[in-house]
Protein backbone atom coordinates (compact mmCIF):
# COMPACT_ATOMS: atom_id res chain seq x y z
CA UNK A 1 0.00 0.00 0.00
CA UNK A 2 1.32 3.46 -0.93
CA UNK A 3 1.64 6.29 1.70
CA UNK A 4 -1.37 8.22 -0.38
CA UNK A 5 -3.91 5.80 1.70
CA UNK A 6 -2.33 6.37 5.01
CA UNK A 7 -4.89 8.15 6.88
CA UNK A 8 -3.73 11.57 8.60
CA UNK A 9 -4.53 10.26 12.19
CA UNK A 10 -6.17 7.04 12.28
CA UNK A 11 -6.55 6.80 16.21
CA UNK A 12 -7.66 10.35 17.10
CA UNK A 13 -10.56 11.48 14.46
CA UNK A 14 -13.26 8.83 13.93
CA UNK A 15 -13.77 7.72 10.45
CA UNK A 16 -17.27 8.62 8.68
CA UNK A 17 -17.63 6.96 5.74
CA UNK A 18 -20.17 7.34 2.77
CA UNK A 19 -23.80 6.13 3.11
CA UNK A 20 -23.26 3.69 -0.17
CA UNK A 21 -26.80 2.02 -1.08
CA UNK A 22 -26.55 -1.61 -0.99
CA UNK A 23 -29.83 -2.70 -3.15
CA UNK A 24 -29.76 -5.01 -6.06
CA UNK A 25 -26.18 -5.89 -5.78
CA UNK A 26 -23.68 -8.39 -6.13
CA UNK A 27 -20.41 -8.86 -3.98
CA UNK A 28 -17.92 -10.83 -2.79
CA UNK A 29 -16.23 -12.54 0.30
CA UNK A 30 -13.17 -9.74 0.70
CA UNK A 31 -10.09 -11.15 0.53
CA UNK A 32 -6.86 -9.08 1.25
CA UNK A 33 -4.55 -10.13 -1.18
CA UNK A 34 -6.71 -9.30 -3.94
CA UNK A 35 -7.42 -5.34 -2.50
CA UNK A 36 -4.69 -3.99 -4.69
CA UNK A 37 -6.53 -5.04 -7.90
CA UNK A 38 -9.82 -3.95 -6.52
CA UNK A 39 -8.77 -0.60 -6.40
CA UNK A 40 -6.78 -0.85 -9.51
CA UNK A 41 -10.48 -1.50 -11.14
CA UNK A 42 -11.54 1.98 -9.92
CA UNK A 43 -14.89 1.52 -7.48
CA UNK A 44 -16.75 -0.43 -9.61
CA UNK A 45 -19.96 -1.42 -8.61
CA UNK A 46 -20.67 -4.42 -5.61
CA UNK A 47 -19.88 -4.99 -2.37
CA UNK A 48 -17.64 -6.64 0.01
CA UNK A 49 -18.46 -8.57 3.23
CA UNK A 50 -16.44 -9.56 5.81
CA UNK A 51 -16.32 -11.85 8.97
CA UNK A 52 -16.46 -9.51 11.65
CA UNK A 53 -13.88 -11.76 14.07
CA UNK A 54 -10.81 -10.84 11.61
CA UNK A 55 -11.54 -7.18 12.13
CA UNK A 56 -11.66 -7.66 15.86
CA UNK A 57 -7.67 -6.88 16.57
CA UNK A 58 -6.89 -3.52 18.13
CA UNK A 59 -4.78 -1.84 14.40
CA UNK A 60 -2.67 -3.23 11.64
CA UNK A 61 -2.89 -3.88 7.96
CA UNK A 62 -6.77 -5.52 8.69
CA UNK A 63 -7.82 -2.48 9.80
CA UNK A 64 -6.20 -0.16 7.58
CA UNK A 65 -7.41 -2.49 4.59
CA UNK A 66 -11.49 -2.44 5.30
CA UNK A 67 -10.59 1.38 5.87
CA UNK A 68 -9.68 2.07 2.87
CA UNK A 69 -12.39 -0.64 0.99
CA UNK A 70 -15.41 1.11 2.86
CA UNK A 71 -14.63 4.60 1.47
CA UNK A 72 -15.72 3.26 -2.26
CA UNK A 73 -18.28 0.43 -0.90
CA UNK A 74 -20.92 -1.14 0.83
CA UNK A 75 -19.64 -3.26 3.46
CA UNK A 76 -21.57 -6.65 4.96
CA UNK A 77 -20.45 -7.49 8.52
CA UNK A 78 -20.73 -10.94 8.72
CA UNK A 79 -20.15 -12.70 12.02
CA UNK A 80 -19.36 -16.34 12.38
CA UNK A 81 -19.12 -17.00 15.80
CA UNK A 82 -21.93 -15.10 18.48
CA UNK A 83 -22.97 -18.72 19.08
CA UNK A 84 -26.81 -17.69 18.88
CA UNK A 85 -27.45 -21.49 18.85
CA UNK A 86 -25.93 -21.75 21.52
CA UNK A 87 -27.67 -22.79 25.85
CA UNK A 88 -24.78 -20.27 27.44
CA UNK A 89 -25.29 -16.80 27.46
CA UNK A 90 -24.19 -14.84 24.89
CA UNK A 91 -20.09 -13.60 25.25
CA UNK A 92 -20.18 -9.54 26.45
CA UNK A 93 -16.77 -8.86 25.69
CA UNK A 94 -17.29 -10.33 21.86
CA UNK A 95 -20.87 -8.10 21.68
CA UNK A 96 -19.15 -5.32 22.48
CA UNK A 97 -16.53 -5.66 20.34
CA UNK A 98 -19.40 -6.34 17.37
CA UNK A 99 -20.95 -3.58 18.48
CA UNK A 100 -17.37 -1.70 18.16
CA UNK A 101 -16.79 -2.58 14.59
CA UNK A 102 -20.67 -1.81 13.64
CA UNK A 103 -20.18 1.75 14.82
CA UNK A 104 -16.44 2.06 13.45
CA UNK A 105 -17.38 0.93 10.31
CA UNK A 106 -21.38 1.57 9.09
CA UNK A 107 -22.06 -1.32 7.74
CA UNK A 108 -24.51 -1.99 5.15
CA UNK A 109 -25.67 -4.84 6.27
CA UNK A 110 -25.26 -7.04 9.66
CA UNK A 111 -25.52 -10.90 9.94
CA UNK A 112 -24.72 -14.10 12.05
CA UNK A 113 -25.80 -17.60 11.94
CA UNK A 114 -28.54 -20.24 13.23
CA UNK A 115 -25.48 -22.05 14.96
CA UNK A 116 -23.30 -22.23 17.96
CA UNK A 117 -19.52 -22.71 18.22
CA UNK A 118 -18.86 -22.82 21.76
CA UNK A 119 -19.54 -24.80 24.66
CA UNK A 120 -17.77 -24.21 28.41
CA UNK A 121 -15.23 -22.34 27.74
CA UNK A 122 -14.00 -24.19 24.14
CA UNK A 123 -14.53 -22.40 20.75
CA UNK A 124 -14.74 -25.14 18.59
CA UNK A 125 -14.09 -22.99 15.19
CA UNK A 126 -17.08 -24.65 13.01
CA UNK A 127 -21.00 -23.53 12.87
CA UNK A 128 -22.61 -26.66 14.83
CA UNK A 129 -26.51 -27.57 14.84
CA UNK A 130 -28.82 -27.35 17.64
CA UNK A 131 -32.42 -28.78 17.53
CA UNK A 132 -35.33 -26.87 17.02
CA UNK A 133 -37.72 -26.77 19.74
CA UNK A 134 -39.65 -24.51 22.06
CA UNK A 135 -36.85 -24.10 24.25
CA UNK A 136 -34.08 -23.46 21.97
CA UNK A 137 -35.94 -21.05 20.05
CA UNK A 138 -37.10 -19.00 23.10
CA UNK A 139 -32.96 -18.99 23.49
CA UNK A 140 -32.18 -17.97 20.37
CA UNK A 141 -34.39 -15.17 20.40
CA UNK A 142 -33.54 -14.09 23.64
CA UNK A 143 -30.01 -14.08 22.25
CA UNK A 144 -30.84 -12.03 18.95
CA UNK A 145 -32.58 -9.53 21.15
CA UNK A 146 -29.89 -9.15 23.20
CA UNK A 147 -27.40 -8.62 20.14
CA UNK A 148 -30.19 -6.43 18.79
CA UNK A 149 -30.04 -4.09 21.47
CA UNK A 150 -26.27 -4.23 22.04
CA UNK A 151 -25.55 -3.05 18.58
CA UNK A 152 -28.98 -0.87 18.00
CA UNK A 153 -29.85 -2.52 14.85
CA UNK A 154 -31.71 -5.88 13.29
CA UNK A 155 -29.54 -8.72 12.25
CA UNK A 156 -29.72 -11.00 9.19
CA UNK A 157 -30.30 -14.25 10.61
CA UNK A 158 -28.68 -16.94 8.10
CA UNK A 159 -29.89 -20.48 7.47
CA UNK A 160 -27.48 -23.16 8.13
CA UNK A 161 -26.19 -26.37 6.15
CA UNK A 162 -26.31 -29.14 8.41
CA UNK A 163 -25.38 -33.16 8.53
CA UNK A 164 -27.02 -34.71 11.00
CA UNK A 165 -30.31 -34.20 12.77
CA UNK A 166 -31.64 -33.90 15.91
CA UNK A 167 -33.93 -36.45 17.58
CA UNK A 168 -35.80 -34.15 19.75
CA UNK A 169 -36.52 -31.75 17.10
CA UNK A 170 -40.10 -30.55 17.12
CA UNK A 171 -40.49 -28.10 14.23
CA UNK A 172 -38.93 -28.15 10.86
CA UNK A 173 -36.31 -25.38 10.11
CA UNK A 174 -38.38 -23.07 7.98
CA UNK A 175 -41.07 -22.69 11.49
CA UNK A 176 -38.55 -22.27 13.50
CA UNK A 177 -36.78 -19.28 11.14
CA UNK A 178 -40.25 -17.83 10.94
CA UNK A 179 -41.35 -17.58 14.23
CA UNK A 180 -37.28 -16.20 15.26
CA UNK A 181 -38.27 -13.42 12.73
CA UNK A 182 -41.88 -13.07 13.86
CA UNK A 183 -40.56 -12.47 17.72
CA UNK A 184 -37.18 -10.32 17.57
CA UNK A 185 -37.94 -8.75 14.45
CA UNK A 186 -34.17 -9.76 12.99
CA UNK A 187 -34.33 -9.84 9.11
CA UNK A 188 -32.86 -13.18 7.03
CA UNK A 189 -29.90 -13.86 5.14
CA UNK A 190 -30.93 -16.97 2.73
CA UNK A 191 -27.83 -18.65 1.70
CA UNK A 192 -29.32 -21.10 -1.09
CA UNK A 193 -26.26 -23.03 -1.30
CA UNK A 194 -26.93 -23.98 2.45
CA UNK A 195 -30.63 -24.84 1.76
CA UNK A 196 -29.34 -26.94 -1.49
CA UNK A 197 -26.72 -28.96 0.73
CA UNK A 198 -28.86 -29.66 3.83
CA UNK A 199 -31.97 -30.85 1.43
CA UNK A 200 -29.55 -33.12 -0.75
CA UNK A 201 -28.25 -34.23 3.19
CA UNK A 202 -31.67 -34.47 4.38
CA UNK A 203 -33.39 -35.58 1.46
CA UNK A 204 -36.35 -32.93 1.12
CA UNK A 205 -37.37 -31.21 -1.87
CA UNK A 206 -35.30 -27.45 -1.93
CA UNK A 207 -38.07 -26.15 -3.67
CA UNK A 208 -40.68 -27.03 -0.87
CA UNK A 209 -38.53 -25.62 1.49
CA UNK A 210 -37.96 -22.07 -0.25
CA UNK A 211 -41.83 -22.21 -0.24
CA UNK A 212 -41.94 -22.42 3.53
CA UNK A 213 -38.95 -20.05 3.53
CA UNK A 214 -40.41 -16.35 4.74
CA UNK A 215 -39.15 -14.87 1.64
CA UNK A 216 -40.81 -11.26 2.59
CA UNK A 217 -38.11 -11.14 5.59
CA UNK A 218 -34.82 -11.91 3.28
CA UNK A 219 -32.29 -8.83 3.73
CA UNK A 220 -29.46 -10.85 1.51
CA UNK A 221 -28.57 -14.03 -0.06
CA UNK A 222 -25.79 -16.14 -0.23
CA UNK A 223 -24.17 -18.13 -2.91
CA UNK A 224 -20.90 -20.26 -2.40
CA UNK A 225 -19.31 -23.75 -3.44
CA UNK A 226 -19.69 -27.09 -2.01
CA UNK A 227 -17.84 -30.53 -2.45
CA UNK A 228 -19.05 -33.91 -2.56
CA UNK A 229 -18.94 -36.73 -0.06
CA UNK A 230 -20.78 -39.85 0.88
CA UNK A 231 -22.94 -40.99 3.89
CA UNK A 232 -23.04 -44.08 6.45
CA UNK A 233 -25.21 -45.56 3.64
CA UNK A 234 -22.70 -44.71 0.34
CA UNK A 235 -25.14 -42.11 -0.56
CA UNK A 236 -24.51 -38.52 -1.41
CA UNK A 237 -23.64 -35.88 1.47
CA UNK A 238 -22.64 -32.67 0.49
CA UNK A 239 -20.14 -30.26 2.35
CA UNK A 240 -20.54 -26.58 2.88
CA UNK A 241 -17.24 -25.79 1.70
CA UNK A 242 -16.53 -22.59 0.51
CA UNK A 243 -14.17 -24.13 -1.77
CA UNK A 244 -15.12 -23.53 -5.16
CA UNK A 245 -17.56 -21.88 -7.91
CA UNK A 246 -21.31 -21.89 -7.13
CA UNK A 247 -22.86 -25.09 -8.41
CA UNK A 248 -25.52 -25.16 -11.50
CA UNK A 249 -28.45 -26.03 -9.38
CA UNK A 250 -27.10 -23.19 -7.01
CA UNK A 251 -27.39 -21.05 -9.52
CA UNK A 252 -30.90 -22.28 -11.08
CA UNK A 253 -32.54 -22.47 -7.10
CA UNK A 254 -31.24 -18.66 -6.98
CA UNK A 255 -32.79 -17.48 -10.15
CA UNK A 256 -36.04 -18.79 -8.67
CA UNK A 257 -35.30 -17.11 -5.28
CA UNK A 258 -34.83 -13.76 -6.74
CA UNK A 259 -37.84 -14.15 -9.52
CA UNK A 260 -39.98 -14.24 -6.23
CA UNK A 261 -38.33 -11.74 -3.68
CA UNK A 262 -36.48 -9.47 -6.32
CA UNK A 263 -32.96 -8.20 -6.41
CA UNK A 264 -31.65 -8.47 -2.80
CA UNK A 265 -28.27 -8.28 -2.48
CA UNK A 266 -26.15 -11.22 -2.89
CA UNK A 267 -22.59 -12.50 -1.81
CA UNK A 268 -20.84 -15.20 -3.47
CA UNK A 269 -18.60 -16.90 -0.78
CA UNK A 270 -15.48 -18.12 -1.54
CA UNK A 271 -13.30 -19.10 1.76
CA UNK A 272 -10.81 -21.57 0.35
CA UNK A 273 -8.65 -22.71 -2.45
CA UNK A 274 -9.40 -18.46 -2.98
CA UNK A 275 -9.14 -17.82 -6.39
CA UNK A 276 -7.61 -15.46 -8.62
CA UNK A 277 -9.18 -11.47 -8.56
CA UNK A 278 -10.79 -11.87 -12.24
CA UNK A 279 -12.64 -15.32 -11.44
CA UNK A 280 -13.92 -14.25 -8.04
CA UNK A 281 -15.54 -11.34 -10.12
CA UNK A 282 -16.85 -13.00 -12.55
CA UNK A 283 -18.86 -14.89 -10.11
CA UNK A 284 -20.54 -11.78 -8.68
CA UNK A 285 -20.84 -10.42 -12.50
CA UNK A 286 -22.91 -13.37 -12.91
CA UNK A 287 -25.78 -13.04 -10.05
CA UNK A 288 -24.98 -9.18 -10.82
CA UNK A 289 -26.80 -10.18 -14.22
CA UNK A 290 -29.85 -12.00 -12.74
CA UNK A 291 -30.08 -9.49 -10.55
CA UNK A 292 -30.52 -6.88 -13.44
CA UNK A 293 -32.57 -9.11 -15.18
CA UNK A 294 -35.38 -9.42 -12.38
CA UNK A 295 -34.96 -5.98 -11.59
CA UNK A 296 -35.62 -5.00 -15.24
CA UNK A 297 -38.14 -6.87 -15.23
CA UNK A 298 -39.59 -5.38 -12.16
CA UNK A 299 -39.25 -2.10 -13.94
CA UNK A 300 -40.97 -3.56 -17.18
CA UNK A 301 -44.15 -4.69 -15.06
CA UNK A 302 -44.55 -1.30 -13.18
CA UNK A 303 -44.36 0.27 -16.49
CA UNK A 304 -47.01 -1.42 -17.80
CA UNK A 305 -49.17 -0.93 -14.67
CA UNK B 1 -42.22 -29.97 44.18
CA UNK B 2 -42.86 -31.37 40.68
CA UNK B 3 -40.14 -33.29 38.24
CA UNK B 4 -38.19 -30.22 36.53
CA UNK B 5 -38.86 -30.39 32.75
CA UNK B 6 -36.62 -32.59 30.58
CA UNK B 7 -35.53 -29.89 28.38
CA UNK B 8 -34.01 -28.15 31.61
CA UNK B 9 -31.83 -31.35 31.95
CA UNK B 10 -31.14 -31.87 27.82
CA UNK B 11 -27.88 -29.92 26.95
CA UNK B 12 -27.22 -30.30 23.52
CA UNK B 13 -24.44 -28.82 23.28
CA UNK B 14 -22.94 -30.59 25.52
CA UNK B 15 -23.50 -33.97 24.19
CA UNK B 16 -22.66 -32.56 20.78
CA UNK B 17 -19.40 -31.27 22.19
CA UNK B 18 -18.21 -34.14 24.13
CA UNK B 19 -16.95 -35.79 20.78
CA UNK B 20 -15.66 -33.38 18.73
CA UNK B 21 -12.38 -33.29 19.42
CA UNK B 22 -11.87 -36.64 20.96
CA UNK B 23 -11.36 -39.45 18.07
CA UNK B 24 -12.10 -42.59 20.41
CA UNK B 25 -15.46 -41.16 21.50
CA UNK B 26 -18.79 -42.68 19.74
CA UNK B 27 -21.17 -40.44 17.78
CA UNK B 28 -23.26 -38.82 20.01
CA UNK B 29 -26.49 -40.58 20.37
CA UNK B 30 -28.83 -37.13 20.27
CA UNK B 31 -27.58 -36.66 16.40
CA UNK B 32 -29.54 -38.88 13.70
CA UNK B 33 -29.27 -38.97 9.66
CA UNK B 34 -32.51 -38.79 8.11
CA UNK B 35 -35.48 -41.48 8.10
CA UNK B 36 -33.24 -44.04 10.69
CA UNK B 37 -29.88 -43.37 8.45
CA UNK B 38 -26.54 -43.64 10.63
CA UNK B 39 -24.78 -40.15 11.65
CA UNK B 40 -20.99 -41.96 12.04
CA UNK B 41 -20.13 -40.42 8.81
CA UNK B 42 -22.29 -36.97 9.55
CA UNK B 43 -20.95 -36.36 12.74
CA UNK B 44 -17.17 -36.96 11.09
CA UNK B 45 -17.69 -33.79 9.14
CA UNK B 46 -17.88 -31.77 12.11
CA UNK B 47 -15.19 -33.57 14.12
CA UNK B 48 -13.12 -32.44 10.80
CA UNK B 49 -14.09 -29.17 10.43
CA UNK B 50 -12.89 -28.84 13.91
CA UNK B 51 -9.73 -30.13 13.89
CA UNK B 52 -9.05 -29.23 10.00
CA UNK B 53 -9.46 -25.41 10.59
CA UNK B 54 -7.78 -25.32 14.20
CA UNK B 55 -4.55 -27.06 12.14
CA UNK B 56 -5.05 -24.72 9.32
CA UNK B 57 -5.42 -21.72 12.02
CA UNK B 58 -2.06 -22.84 13.71
CA UNK B 59 -0.41 -23.20 10.43
CA UNK B 60 -1.37 -19.85 9.75
CA UNK B 61 0.35 -18.24 13.05
CA UNK B 62 3.63 -20.64 12.47
CA UNK B 63 4.37 -20.77 9.22
CA UNK B 64 8.30 -20.67 9.48
CA UNK B 65 7.40 -23.90 11.93
CA UNK B 66 5.45 -25.98 9.67
CA UNK B 67 8.39 -24.63 6.74
CA UNK B 68 10.61 -26.26 8.93
CA UNK B 69 8.74 -28.99 10.04
CA UNK B 70 7.29 -30.25 6.97
CA UNK B 71 3.42 -30.51 6.45
CA UNK B 72 2.69 -33.87 7.71
CA UNK B 73 4.60 -33.77 10.98
CA UNK B 74 3.27 -30.03 11.93
CA UNK B 75 -0.48 -31.35 11.29
CA UNK B 76 0.40 -34.33 13.97
CA UNK B 77 2.07 -31.52 16.39
CA UNK B 78 -1.03 -29.17 15.72
CA UNK B 79 -3.58 -32.09 16.59
CA UNK B 80 -1.37 -33.14 19.74
CA UNK B 81 -1.56 -29.09 21.00
CA UNK B 82 -5.82 -28.63 19.76
CA UNK B 83 -6.45 -31.72 21.64
CA UNK B 84 -4.78 -30.90 25.22
CA UNK B 85 -5.30 -26.85 25.00
CA UNK B 86 -8.35 -26.12 22.22
CA UNK B 87 -9.13 -22.12 22.16
CA UNK B 88 -11.08 -20.34 24.66
CA UNK B 89 -11.49 -17.12 22.66
CA UNK B 90 -13.44 -16.89 19.21
CA UNK B 91 -10.47 -15.12 17.74
CA UNK B 92 -8.66 -17.63 16.49
CA UNK B 93 -5.42 -14.81 15.82
CA UNK B 94 -5.14 -15.07 19.94
CA UNK B 95 -4.75 -19.01 19.28
CA UNK B 96 -1.70 -20.67 19.93
CA UNK B 97 -0.44 -18.47 22.54
CA UNK B 98 0.57 -22.06 24.79
CA UNK B 99 1.69 -23.40 21.39
CA UNK B 100 5.66 -22.65 21.91
CA UNK B 101 5.31 -24.25 24.97
CA UNK B 102 4.01 -27.08 24.05
CA UNK B 103 6.56 -27.70 21.23
CA UNK B 104 9.39 -27.71 24.12
CA UNK B 105 7.37 -30.66 25.55
CA UNK B 106 7.05 -32.58 22.59
CA UNK B 107 8.66 -35.47 22.18
CA UNK B 108 8.71 -35.61 18.34
CA UNK B 109 10.56 -31.90 18.50
CA UNK B 110 13.17 -32.46 20.87
CA UNK B 111 16.07 -32.66 18.10
CA UNK B 112 15.27 -29.56 17.14
CA UNK B 113 15.76 -27.49 20.17
CA UNK B 114 15.25 -23.83 18.77
CA UNK B 115 11.58 -25.02 17.30
CA UNK B 116 9.96 -23.25 20.14
CA UNK B 117 11.93 -19.80 19.92
CA UNK B 118 10.96 -19.71 16.48
CA UNK B 119 7.55 -20.26 17.50
CA UNK B 120 7.74 -17.35 19.77
CA UNK B 121 9.14 -15.21 17.52
CA UNK B 122 6.15 -15.83 14.92
CA UNK B 123 3.57 -15.26 17.74
CA UNK B 124 4.91 -11.96 18.44
CA UNK B 125 5.11 -10.82 14.69
CA UNK B 126 1.47 -11.97 14.76
CA UNK B 127 1.33 -10.09 17.67
CA UNK B 128 2.97 -7.13 15.98
CA UNK B 129 0.50 -7.33 13.34
CA UNK B 130 -3.10 -7.13 15.01
CA UNK B 131 -1.53 -4.57 17.66
CA UNK B 132 -3.08 -0.77 18.07
CA UNK B 133 -1.69 1.76 15.51
CA UNK B 134 0.50 4.47 16.61
CA UNK B 135 3.34 7.07 15.44
CA UNK B 136 6.63 6.04 16.34
CA UNK B 137 9.20 8.21 18.73
CA UNK B 138 10.23 10.68 15.84
CA UNK B 139 14.09 11.37 15.60
CA UNK B 140 14.27 14.21 16.45
CA UNK B 141 12.36 13.94 20.17
CA UNK B 142 15.93 13.06 21.73
CA UNK B 143 17.67 16.30 20.11
CA UNK B 144 15.08 18.61 22.01
CA UNK B 145 15.81 17.26 25.42
CA UNK B 146 17.62 18.54 27.75
CA UNK B 147 21.13 16.83 27.43
CA UNK B 148 22.20 16.97 30.90
CA UNK B 149 19.47 15.21 31.55
CA UNK B 150 19.30 12.28 28.84
CA UNK B 151 20.04 9.79 31.66
CA UNK B 152 17.02 10.54 33.81
CA UNK B 153 14.74 9.75 30.19
CA UNK B 154 11.86 7.31 30.26
CA UNK B 155 10.27 5.88 27.19
CA UNK B 156 6.40 4.59 26.32
CA UNK B 157 6.40 1.30 24.44
CA UNK B 158 4.97 1.19 20.99
CA UNK B 159 1.80 -1.13 21.14
CA UNK B 160 3.41 -3.71 18.36
CA UNK B 161 6.85 -3.94 20.53
CA UNK B 162 7.89 -7.35 21.55
CA UNK B 163 11.67 -8.60 22.43
CA UNK B 164 12.04 -12.55 22.18
CA UNK B 165 15.40 -14.00 24.03
CA UNK B 166 16.57 -17.13 22.51
CA UNK B 167 19.89 -19.57 23.62
CA UNK B 168 20.18 -20.73 20.16
CA UNK B 169 19.58 -18.76 16.69
CA UNK B 170 16.40 -18.47 16.99
CA UNK B 171 16.01 -15.33 15.04
CA UNK B 172 18.48 -16.54 11.99
CA UNK B 173 16.22 -19.30 11.95
CA UNK B 174 12.90 -17.61 11.77
CA UNK B 175 14.44 -15.00 8.55
CA UNK B 176 15.32 -18.31 6.87
CA UNK B 177 11.80 -19.26 6.85
CA UNK B 178 9.54 -17.08 6.72
CA UNK B 179 10.58 -16.16 2.83
CA UNK B 180 11.70 -18.44 -0.23
CA UNK B 181 15.15 -17.75 -0.48
CA UNK B 182 17.34 -20.44 -0.26
CA UNK B 183 19.66 -20.62 3.07
CA UNK B 184 23.31 -21.85 3.47
CA UNK B 185 23.67 -24.16 6.54
CA UNK B 186 22.81 -22.54 10.10
CA UNK B 187 25.05 -22.32 12.86
CA UNK B 188 22.21 -22.76 15.71
CA UNK B 189 24.13 -22.60 18.68
CA UNK B 190 24.43 -19.30 18.54
CA UNK B 191 22.62 -17.28 20.96
CA UNK B 192 20.10 -14.35 19.62
CA UNK B 193 17.47 -12.31 20.96
CA UNK B 194 14.83 -10.73 18.48
CA UNK B 195 13.07 -7.24 18.40
CA UNK B 196 9.51 -7.18 16.59
CA UNK B 197 8.18 -3.92 16.00
CA UNK B 198 5.51 -2.56 13.76
CA UNK B 199 6.27 1.35 12.90
CA UNK B 200 3.53 1.43 10.26
CA UNK B 201 1.63 -1.36 8.20
CA UNK B 202 4.57 -3.89 7.85
CA UNK B 203 6.34 -6.18 10.86
CA UNK B 204 9.57 -6.01 11.42
CA UNK B 205 11.95 -8.64 13.20
CA UNK B 206 15.58 -7.12 14.30
CA UNK B 207 18.58 -8.98 15.50
CA UNK B 208 19.39 -7.13 18.57
CA UNK B 209 23.26 -6.79 19.37
CA UNK B 210 24.06 -7.55 22.52
CA UNK B 211 22.98 -6.19 25.90
CA UNK B 212 20.04 -5.29 23.05
CA UNK B 213 17.64 -7.30 24.64
CA UNK B 214 18.04 -6.43 28.55
CA UNK B 215 18.31 -2.64 27.49
CA UNK B 216 14.97 -2.49 26.04
CA UNK B 217 13.14 -4.95 28.28
CA UNK B 218 14.68 -2.33 31.04
CA UNK B 219 13.09 0.74 28.81
CA UNK B 220 10.17 -1.19 28.28
CA UNK B 221 9.76 -1.60 32.36
CA UNK B 222 9.71 1.71 32.51
CA UNK B 223 13.54 2.37 33.86
CA UNK B 224 15.02 5.49 32.57
CA UNK B 225 17.66 5.55 29.73
CA UNK B 226 20.99 5.84 32.43
CA UNK B 227 19.96 2.63 34.61
CA UNK B 228 18.96 0.65 31.08
CA UNK B 229 22.49 1.46 29.66
CA UNK B 230 24.32 0.42 33.02
CA UNK B 231 21.92 -3.22 33.22
CA UNK B 232 22.41 -3.71 29.39
CA UNK B 233 26.52 -3.11 30.31
CA UNK B 234 26.43 -5.29 33.24
CA UNK B 235 25.38 -8.07 30.76
CA UNK B 236 27.45 -7.39 28.07
CA UNK B 237 30.68 -5.17 28.19
CA UNK B 238 30.55 -4.49 24.27
CA UNK B 239 27.10 -2.75 24.70
CA UNK B 240 27.26 0.13 22.76
CA UNK B 241 24.37 2.89 24.01
CA UNK B 242 24.82 5.03 20.97
CA UNK B 243 23.50 2.76 18.35
CA UNK B 244 21.68 1.17 20.79
CA UNK B 245 19.26 4.22 21.14
CA UNK B 246 19.74 4.93 17.44
CA UNK B 247 18.28 1.16 16.13
CA UNK B 248 15.23 1.88 19.05
CA UNK B 249 14.52 4.76 17.28
CA UNK B 250 14.34 3.74 13.63
CA UNK B 251 12.78 0.41 15.13
CA UNK B 252 9.94 2.71 15.80
CA UNK B 253 9.97 0.59 19.57
CA UNK B 254 8.76 3.63 21.47
CA UNK B 255 6.16 6.85 20.72
CA UNK B 256 7.08 8.75 23.68
CA UNK B 257 9.93 9.91 25.49
CA UNK B 258 9.54 12.01 28.78
CA UNK B 259 11.48 12.69 31.80
CA UNK B 260 10.55 11.06 34.73
CA UNK B 261 10.59 13.46 37.33
CA UNK B 262 7.63 14.95 35.01
CA UNK B 263 5.17 12.34 35.41
CA UNK B 264 4.34 12.42 39.12
CA UNK B 265 3.84 16.68 39.06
Amino acid sequence: MNAATKPAACAAIPLRFPALPIGGLAGTSFKHQHLAEIRADGGGRGFFEVHAENYMGAGGPPHRALETLRRDFPISLHGVCMSIGGERPLDRTHLARFQHLVERYEPALVSEHLAWSTHDTTYFNDLLPLPYTEATLRRVCDHIDQFQEAIRRPILLENPSTYVAFRESTMSETDFIRSVSQRTGCGLLLDVNNVFVSATNHGFSALDYLSDFPLADVGEIHLAGHAEQSDDEGELLLIDSHNGPVADAVWKLFEIVVSRCGPVPTLVEWDSNIPDWPILKAEAAAAQAILDRSHGIAEARHAAA
Amino acid sequence: MLPPEPHLHSSYTSAFASALIDPRSETPAVVTGPRGKAAIKRYNVYRNNVTASLIEALAAIYPAVQRITGVEFFRAMARSHIRATPPTSPLLFEYGRDFPAFIETYEHASAMPWLADTARIERAWLDAYHAADAEPLPAAALGSSPQERLAELCFVVHPATGIVRSRLSAVTIFAANRDDAVQGRIDASMPEDALITRPDLDVVVRHLPAGGAVFLASLIAGQPLGEAAALALDASPTFDIASAIAGMIEAGAFTAATLEKQDGQ
